[in-house]
């Protein structure tokens, strides 16, 4: 039988999103609001002066917060389910599965993703350049995110314990960094911690290339290598990782 | 048929505190299977690390394991177009119908949209689960869950199909239910088949091996089985029965005040005729998978008298 790898991509996108959208809707609307919390209150407590920058947040949150989502998908999947047994004694191949599954949360980003683009559309007027600057920076902030949740997989033993992790993961990259406003409002010495999160300098470089805050061309440049070299390094690592058969 | 060719299989884990533990130790055989192999063994015995290997899941410690001249250990991707398993515990994925779930295990499998829509209806006709396609699973009995995952593994035109403990936890009716299409698969598939219940062992199995503290300790269908014990009949002693006279085989003092001789049958023979004379109520029959089960890998209840 000749394999269609198609098919086998498109299995984790259904198995994992389309059909748990279908039959769960209210989990769209829980996905859907997630990313706006936050944006409300930043959008209240500034008085609406950073509207834009909490929007280009949303963007940042979604990717995080849907490819850490990656890890209790997996955890839950493999453990409970026993999913990830049968299908290694199958033609599927660990990789072909994984990437499913990571364009699996992909597609559950979509409804807050056309949100986002709306609010942009109407508040931020993006130019092309900036737009393709975000697009850019949101690839690798979910490439980091679905490697790093990937990597958690491996290591975490149920559900639950993958769930407190996430929970402190989101917290770390995407609330307490200044993605929802501009690194410049975190008081110098402690700015560094804030240098800790790569989410910092996904935020950094969208912010910048709205205008919002001018940061140096060194620093934008510093910014991207740190993405770029995060997010390499973490894909590695989660490849190497990455166990099928079990030894 | 299909060849299984096991060499020196071993298998050691770490628990916890980093004590080795050996679920399997130098397992070796030679077998060609048709219909249905079943592996009995208490629990910890290791027939889950087995048919865990055997299915690509896990790497051994050591040894050799080939079915029909294909090394899995070293080459299990030319094995898994051709087997497919349902581990123990597995479930639905409870956010998907039974139909959603089966359409996409054929799609993980590599078949196209086409087949793998056409797998689906025709797998979900034949196990007659046209009523239940359309439900989630929190709303199927726990025999239509199991139905569906074995539908779900059948589909895939697999030759060889593992189950481990498929018929844990179902009621007898349900558990009847899944023997008949046992049996019926048995015609187009290897089953490898995992269980605790030794009545459905017998009533399966073309092939049994027993496995004992990760040890195989025997092997073979259970005609062959009972003769190479060298105790085919058992018979059961009701009561009235007199010490004097000398017993050949194996005896097992029941419980309930009964006596169960196992033995050859030339000497269930003699027996019975003495206890016919002495006019002694017994009952004589093959030595069930139950019996030998206990004298190879259990201890027998309290009140053991074993004699030669």
């Amino acid at each position: 039988m000749k394999v269609n790898r198609f098919s086998q991509l498109s299995a984790s996108v259904l198995a994992n999103a389309i059909y748990a959208m279908k039959n769960f809707p209210v989990m769209l609307v829980n996905t859907i609001l997630a990313p706006f919390g936050l944006l409300i209150v930043i959008f209240f407590v500034s008085h609406g002066t950073l509207l834009n920058v909490g929007i280009l947040g949303g963007f940042i949150l979604v990717m995080v917060s849907n490819g850490i989502s990656i890890q209790g998908d997996l955890t839950h999947l493999k453990n409970d389910m026993k999913l990830q047994d049968m299908l290694v004694s199958s033609p599927v191949s660990p990789a072909m599965y994984i990437a499913g599954i990571a364009l699996s949360e992909l597609v559950f980003s979509i409804p807050d993703l056309l949100v986002l683009s709306i609010l942009a559309v109407i508040f931020i007027h993006l130019s092309a350049v900036a737009a393709l600057t975000l697009a850019a920076v949101m690839l690798l902030t979910f490439m980091f995110s679905i490697s790093l949740g990937f990597f958690i997989s491996t290591i975490s033993r149920d559900v639950i314990e993958g769930w407190a992790f996430m929970g402190l993961i989101s917290m770390v990259l995407s609330t307490l960094p200044p993605v929802y406003y501009p690194l410049t409002y975190i008081p110098l010495p402690f700015r560094y911690i804030a240098y800790l999160s790569p989410t910092t300098f996904s935020a950094a470089i969208a912010q910048n290339s709205i205008g919002f805050v001018n940061f140096s061309s060194s620093f934008i440049i510093i910014s991207w290598v740190v993405l770029i070299a995060v997010s390499t390094s973490l894909i590695v690592f989660a490849v190497k990782r990455s166990r099928w058969r079990e030894e | 048929m299909v060849k299984f060719t096991i060499s020196n299989l071993s298998k050691r884990y770490d628990d916890k505190n980093g004590k080795k533990l050996t679920a399997l130790k130098n397992v070796s055989l030679n077998l060609d299977v048709h219909g249905i192999f079943t592996l009995i063994g208490r629990n910890g015995a290791g027939k889950t690390t087995f048919i865990r290997i055997l299915s690509t899941e896990l790497s051994p410690s050591s040894g050799n394991v080939y079915i029909d001249g294909v090394d899995v250990v070293k080459n299990p991707k030319e094995i898994r177009n051709n087997i497919a398993v349902i581990p123990q515990e597995a479930q639905l994925i409870p956010w998907m119908t039974a139909r959603e779930n089966i359409y996409a295990y054929l799609l993980w499998r590599g078949f196209n949209f086409k087949e793998a829509k056409e797998k689906t209806n025709a797998i979900i006709a034949r196990f007659k689960l046209e009523k239940y396609a359309d439900k989630l699973p929190r709303k199927l009995s726990g025999g239509t869950k199991r139905k569906v995952l074995v539908a779900l593994v059948i589909s895939s035109n697999a030759k060889i199909i593992f189950l481990d403990e498929p018929t844990t936890g179902l009621d007898p009716i349900s558990r009847r239910e899944l023997w008949n299409i046992l049996n019926e698969l048995k015609e187009e598939h290897i089953v490898i088949l995992t269980t605790h219940y030794l009545e459905e062992a017998e009533e399966l199995s073309d092939y049994i091996a027993i496995l004992n503290k990760g040890k195989l300790v025997k092997i073979g269908t259970i005609n062959t089985i009972r003769d190479e014990i060298g105790y085919p009949y058992a018979i059961k002693i009701f009561g009235g029965f007199d010490n004097k006279t000398k017993l050949h085989g194996k005896v097992v003092k029941k419980s309930d005040g009964t006596l169960q001789v196992f033995s050859d049958e030339k000497s269930a023979n003699n027996l019975a005729k003495k206890l016919i004379k002495k006019r002694i109520k017994f009952s004589i029959n093959p030595t069930s998978l139950e019996d030998i089960f206990y004298m190879l890998a259990g201890d027998i209840n309290g009140g053991e008298n074993e004699s030669e």
